[in-house]
């Protein structure tokens, strides 16, 4: 008898472990628990991200873009190297701040402690966190002043690396690629419209915009520049995308002030090649 | 699913308890009441349409609001990812939410008086128990509520009794955030007034638990009409920080008591609240709150007595109160949350002008040894969350004279106390629409008054020393589309 019941112990242990609520993160002081995140998830997330986490809850057909599918674990905002898993700090980043212009919106009002919960729920969707480690977080180096030449400079990778064929000439996300992208599971994806919105997907700041470019956004066409671009050009491409933005920026000013004495050394960005002129 | 999938053996050994305890106490020997219009409270499932969220992403358990249902609310209606105005939604998006409550209900309120034989009007009136139960319906709430453009919202909410005469509920429009900034925020129109517990997001509905007794208590004979759980109308300038944390408001309010067309005079009221919360890990956010409504009212009106028209009908002239007597209200609340278990606590001090309380006219003298009329009055509710599809409900208020108008008043005259114990049953809970068994008794003991339900009906007790008792059963589908 004593047997049988250690051998149901240790069944519904494992059966319980199996099941992902055993599982905990750390971020920061706070250890989240999957066993209160789930109750969490059931209140806030199961309508889109669906009970399975597979992106399919009843909400799913009607929201563009599609809700994220826990159970692939690829996520698009990570401070980590495309490919890689996003660390806990990243998920807990990205459920605290959501995702502008979609569904998802900011989770801030709830407590710190629930977000972490939740991050260690979301985690037992998928296999992948028991069999890899988060990548290491990329290495984002001091922010150059904001030039004229480095926005120049910006301007002319965003011709060069064919960032307007899908965000297009002007930032407005309407590039002559950009009816055809999709993402990784076939649903039609949107590229950034610099002219709407305060925030980018992943942040608000310039370091996120670095960050952007560096880890690229998986699951979706925007690639990761780790590989082919330095630093100083990924810097120079974060101060002229801000000019894109309506907003009263210290990039947007500068290029405001050098702007009216040189429209004649530029070209206009798009298929015909439109470099910026070296002032 | 999502109801079969949050069905766990606790979840139906409460449910099971519940009933169990709803027909003890429905077939049981019971305290008495009149029939009384069910009392209704907001949630919009509009909004659930609209952003795809759960009822339960917004609330603990709907109406009552959660801190993300509040900072939602606090944005004016927004969720911040630039896609909240209309302009983002399919055409065929309408932001109205409907919600009523068919119902069963049984009320019963003693120390009546009643014909000493029954329907012989000369026969006297002797001490005695009234009841009525039977199926009824609460009223209607037809409610429009969004963006009208980014940080410009509004409200407007036509609400029924239960015989279908329409009142104008709230309806004002909101400029939020204005100089891009959270704590700038404008209301204007009709409104609930900032309460951190609200009576307008409460769990209960019956005819003597679906009010408090502490938001619209008056001393007896005393003339003041205001009630803190009346919607007013004014202005208020409110702000919070981002997540709500910490939150004020300010409101410059006409002294009607959310009344249309004047009724009443032409001063203002002013109400203040301010709240704080914190995270206690585990336990979950708390939150503490103090607040002060300052008024006046009219004692007397510029024509002192109704004049006959020609036609033989009598005429007042709205708006033309004088001889303003002030009063107030001030006190503190909470939102505590022990995990899955919330408790509110509120606690009010009340103090009426000797003129309002003994309705005495201003340019009157006061009866002789005539003072100000004070009280204090307070609440505990208690929720637990069983699943966030099942709520137990629980609360206990009491309201005490600290000091009646007239030295010859019986010092206990008017003191309240109340019970209320029920469930919630979510069977229901969409992103499109939801519905709840509601099952709620509540019960009052008022002083030597008639009991403050919800209809206003019955009569004082005939001897003031009586303590009225009225309770309420009530077994509904509240449900909101």
């Amino acid at each position: 008898m004593r047997v049988k019941i250690s051998s149901v112990a240790v069944f519904l242990a494992v059966a319980f472990a199996s099941a992902g609520f055993g599982q905990s993160v750390e971020i920061g002081k706070l250890e989240g628990r999957a066993s209160t995140g789930k109750v969490l998830y059931r209140r806030y997330c199961i309508g889109c991200h669906g009970p399975e986490g597979d992106g399919n809850g009843e909400n799913a057909a009607w929201i563009d873009p599609k809700p994220r599918d826990f159970t692939a674990a690829v996520f698009k905002c990570r401070s980590t190297p495309t490919g890689t898993l996003p660390t806990d700090q990243d998920l807990f980043d990205a459920i605290t701040r959501g995702f502008v212009t979609t569904n998802m919106p900011p989770w801030k009002p709830l407590t710190n402690q629930n977000r972490a919960d939740l991050v260690a729920y979301v985690k037992t969707f998928s296999a992948r966190w028991e069999e890899e480690k988060p990548g290491p977080a990329i290495a984002i180096p001091p922010e150059p002043p904001i030039t004229i030449a480095g926005i120049l400079h910006g301007r002319e990778l965003f011709q060069k690396n064919d960032c307007w064929k899908c965000h297009g000439p002007e930032g407005h996300g309407d590039g002559p690629s950009a009816p055809t992208l999709t993402d990784t599971k076939d649903n039609p994806i949107r590229p950034h419209n610099f002219a709407t919105g305060s925030r980018f997907k992943c942040g608000i700041s310039n370091q996120d915009l670095y960050r952007i470019f560096m880890t690229g956004l998986d699951g979706t066409p925007m690639p990761s520049y780790a590989d082919t671009m330095q630093p100083a050009d990924a810097w120079a491409l974060v101060h002229f995308l801000r000019t894109l933005q309506p907003f009263h920026t210290q990039e947007a000013a500068t290029w405001k002030a050098w702007l009216p004495g040189h429209r004649e050394e530029i070209k206009a960005i798009g298929p015909e090649g439109g470099s910026g002129a070296s002032p | 699913m999502l109801f079969w999938r949050s069905v766990n053996v606790r979840t139906l050994v409460s449910l099971l308890m519940f009933v169990c305890v709803g027909f003890a106490v429905l077939f049981g020997e019971i305290q008495p009441a009149y029939a009384l219009p069910i009392y209704r409270v907001r949630a919009i499932p509009a909004f659930a349409r609209k952003y795809g969220l759960p009822c339960s992403a917004c609330h603990t358990a709907w109406p009552e609001l959660n801190n993300f249902g509040q900072v939602f609310r606090d944005n004016g209606y927004q969720l911040g990812n630039d896609h909240d105005s209309p302009i983002f939604q399919n055409p065929s998006y309408f932001p109205i939410t409907i919600r009523i409550t068919p119902n069963w209900h049984r009320e019963s309120t003693n120390h009546q008086p009643v014909d000493a034989i029954p329907g012989n009007a000369s026969s006297g009136l002797v001490d005695g128990k009234v009841i009525q139960h039977g199926f009824d319906l609460s009223g209607i709430d037809i409610w429009a509520a969004g963006t009208i453009t980014k940080d410009i919202s509004f409200s407007v909410l036509p609400s029924s009794d239960s015989s279908g005469a329409f009142h104008f509920e709230n309806a004002y429009v909101r400029f939020d955030n204005l100089l891009n900034n959270h704590w700038l925020n404008v209301k204007f129109g009709k409104f609930e007034l900032d309460n951190l517990i609200s009576e307008k997001r409460f769990l209960f509905l019956s005819s003597n638990g679906g009010l408090y007794q502490n938001h619209h208590f008056v001393p007896v004979g005393d003339a003041n009409d205001f009630g803190l759980g009346v919607n007013q109308l004014g202005v208020e300038l409110a702000g919070h920080s981002d997540n709500s944390y910490r939150r004020y408001g300010v409101a410059v309010l006409s002294s009607n008591n959310g009344n249309v067309t004047l009724p009443s005079n032409r001063s203002y009221d002013t109400y203040l609240t301010f709240s704080q919360a914190f995270e206690a890990g585990r336990f979950g956010l708390e939150r503490l709150g103090v607040y002060a409504y300052i008024g006046e009212r009219p004692t007397f009106s510029l024509t002192s007595a109704a004049l006959s028209t020609a036609a033989g009908n009598t005429i007042a002239i709205p708006g033309t109160g004088s001889g303003n007597k002030p009063f107030y209200r001030a006190g503190f609340s909470g939102d505590l949350f022990l995990g899955e278990l919330e408790f509110l606590p509120f606690f009010m001090h009340g103090q009426d002008s000797a003129f309002l309380a003994t309705s005495t006219p201003a340019n009157l003298p006061l009866p002789v040894g005539a003072h100000a009329a004070a009280w204090n009055g307070g609440l505990v509710e208690t929720h637990y969350y069983v699943t966030q599809q099942f709520v137990l409900l629980h609360r206990y208020e009491i309201i005490r004279m600290s000091q009646q108008a007239l030295p010859g008043t019986p010092a206990k005259l008017g003191n309240i106390d109340g019970y209320s114990v029920g469930y919630r049953w979510y069977p229901i809970m969409f992103s499109r629409a939801g519905l709840a068994w509601h099952n709620e008794y509540s019960i009052t003991r008022t002083q030597g008054a008639v009991p403050l339900s919800l209809d206003g009906v019955g009569l004082p007790p005939l001897l003031p020393t009586n303590g009225v008792w009225s309770s309420s059963i009530l077994l509904g589908f509240d449900f909101a589309f």
